[in-house]
């Protein structure tokens, strides 16, 4: 009861109040802890990783090659005497940015296409919902053969500003449907007599109520694009320069990695792409706890 | 004169492409002044919870005009200082994910940014006080830490935050128990005695009873008979509202079939739904009255 005292009704102090027992909650949230752990211990070993190892290049060729798993190669060498692990830490910090731009581009224009179109309704949600299904249906593959052999643009981001302007329509579809089921609900008539304004509720009233939802969507992005990048260096699609745990694999597999037994090739970088997506997924069953406050009360 | 509804109509497009119409409100005409409860009484479907939401400015008027004070209604922050409107389903007007009081902070955001935290503070818990609540047992709280009937309350001491001169209050007892209700329904009494006009949606006959001066009654979204309570529920004359007050369950008495459809030919909406004015303050809706039994 006294905890019910202390929270002030009003004010900033309550908005800053709902963030701090959404942290209060966090801390104590162990799907949460371990997702995020896992996360941010790839995301500082492609960060700072790169900085601490004495070889520049990851590509640079060895005395070495085709050795397992050393002292001296953490995780082995290529065919071509490659330190994997180099290669590993430099690949990790090229999937987060492509992860992170792709996902995050394709976020944004979800959630701007599916909540104009979710809350305004009528010939606004035909059009958003016609361009949707429109991007929906462009086979993302043959759109990036043509540019690429046309445009020839090849580098990191030109890739993932490609995913992220082509994987947005489920998202926006799905971000629609919500909200298009929560509009209709009392408590936005109830801010609509409150005076706010139609960003104020879809900000403030339509999204915190899915914001796990919201969430959950980014990771999904997140971790979709991170695949759809994968994929597209494994058939020969990627970046022309650098490397990333997709390049990694199709390297391994054009030399017969799996055939030849060095299973440190392409071990690192499947698993590197498996923790990270599968740590976001933990982390998010865990987020979903901490923002419904429905589901805390234990 | 301060809610004025003159002829009022809403029509929904449906079936497949919108190639048919329905009218959910059909030529509807009435008024609420200050300091007056009047009560719009009708089956579901009959068109009174669209009424309620074409006053709060929710959905568009497809034709006639409702002014309030001589202002068209307007979906504008100003409209909403004066007009305001309790929901039937007090469980659907709090965000879940929030706490209950936010709807307050909501009001402060929008009307009142200048006053300080302290003060508004008091105002709140004077207003949760207005409507008999503890503050301290209903601050701080989720929606569902609470009941039906405090969600309820809370909500009209929200209304009462703002400086309103009409309040739209639809079904808001049919979510709360026979005791709650009393309660609620006292505080509009108050409300009333404050100069608010209030109007008073509801499909329950007693409950209208209980305070309104006035009475609409309301069939397939037209008006068949309005007027002073006293008259509408002491001598009705039309057929649907005498079969109403049949249908009002009593004790100790075997429920009577509605009186009979007679010569009177009461109107199914539109062009032919004119009110004819059968006493002083009592308006029916009859082709012919003096087809009508009297």
């Amino acid at each position: 009861m006294t905890a019910i005292q202390e929270t002030p009704a009003t004010g900033a102090a309550a908005g800053a109040g709902v963030r701090r027992e959404a942290l209060y909650f966090a801390v104590r949230n162990g799907k949460l802890l371990a997702g995020f752990g896992i996360v941010l211990a790839l995301f500082l070993l492609g960060f700072a990783g790169p900085a601490l190892l004495e070889a520049a290049d990851p590509n640079a060729y060895g005395t070495t090659p085709m050795s397992p798993p050393s002292g001296e190669h953490w995780f082995g060498t290529t065919t071509f005497g490659q330190d994997v692990f180099s290669q590993f830490v430099h690949g990790l910090r090229t999937t987060f940015i492509v992860g992170a731009l792709g996902g995050g581009i394709a976020a944004v224009i979800a959630m701007a296409v599916g909540f104009t179109a979710g809350y305004r309704g009528g010939l606004v949600d035909e059009v958003l919902t016609m361009l949707t299904n429109i991007v929906l249906v462009i086979p993302t593959l043959a759109v990036l053969l043509i540019i690429n052999a046309y445009l020839g643009v090849r580098s990191v981001p030109a890739q993932a500003l490609f995913i992220g302007l082509t994987s947005w329509p489920w998202a926006a579809r799905a971000i629609r449907a919500q909200t298009f089921s929560l509009r209709t609900r009392d408590f936005v008539a109830l801010a609509r007599l409150s005076g706010s304004s139609t960003r104020k509720i879809i900000m403030r009233e339509i999204a915190p109520n899915m914001s796990s939802y919201l969430f959950m969507t980014f990771i999904l992005l997140f971790g979709g694009s991170i695949l759809i990048a994968s994929s597209l260096d494994f058939i020969g699609l990627g970046p022309t320069e650098g490397i990333s745990l997709g390049l990694m694999l199709q390297n391994a597999n054009q030399w017969s990695a799996m055939q030849l037994g060095m299973w440190w090739w392409f071990l690192p970088p499947g698993a590197g792409i498996t923790a990270v997506v599968g740590a976001l997924y933990v982390a998010n069953v865990g987020l979903d706890e901490v923002f419904n406050p429905k589901l805390r009360e234990t | 004169m301060m809610l004025q509804l003159d002829n009022v109509t809403k029509v929904y497009k449906v079936g497949a492409f919108g190639g048919r119409t329905f009218a959910a409100v059909d030529g509807v005409s009435f008024d609420v002044r200050s300091g007056e409860v009047v009560s719009l009484i009708g089956e579901s479907g009959s068109g009174k919870s669209t009424i309620g939401k074409m006053i709060l400015g929710l959905t568009p008027v497809t034709a006639g005009s409702i002014t309030v004070d001589g202002a068209p209604v307007k979906a504008a922050k100003e409209y909403y200082r004066h007009v305001q409107g309790v929901f039937q389903d007090p469980f659907s007007c709090y965000n879940p994910v929030f706490k209950a009081d936010r709807v307050f902070q909501l009001i402060k955001e929008s009307y009142y940014p200048q006053v300080s935290a302290a003060e508004w503070d008091g105002r709140v818990r004077s207003a949760i006080e207005d409507v008999r609540l503890d503050p301290g047992q209903v601050l701080g709280r989720y929606p569902h830490q609470l009941s039906g009937g405090q969600l309820q309350r809370l909500l009209i001491a929200r209304a009462l935050l703002l400086d309103i001169k009409l309040l739209v209050a639809d079904e808001i007892t049919s979510m709360l128990d026979a005791s709650t209700r009393i309660d609620v329904l006292n505080l509009l009494a108050e409300l009333k005695e404050r100069g608010l006009g209030v109007l008073y949606v509801t499909h329950d006959l007693s409950l209208g009873n209980y305070l309104a001066e006035r009475t609409v009654v309301l069939r397939n979204g037209a008006v068949v008979e309005m007027g002073l309570t006293d008259k509408v529920f002491g001598d009705p004359l039309h057929p649907y509202t005498r079969k109403l007050l049949a249908a009002v369950p009593r004790l100790n008495a075997p429920w009577e079939d509605a009186a009979p459809t007679d010569a009177c030919r009461y109107h199914a909406g539109g062009a032919s739904g004119a009110l004819f004015e059968a006493e002083a303050g009592h308006f029916v809706a009859c082709a012919r009255l003096d087809g009508c039994p009297p």
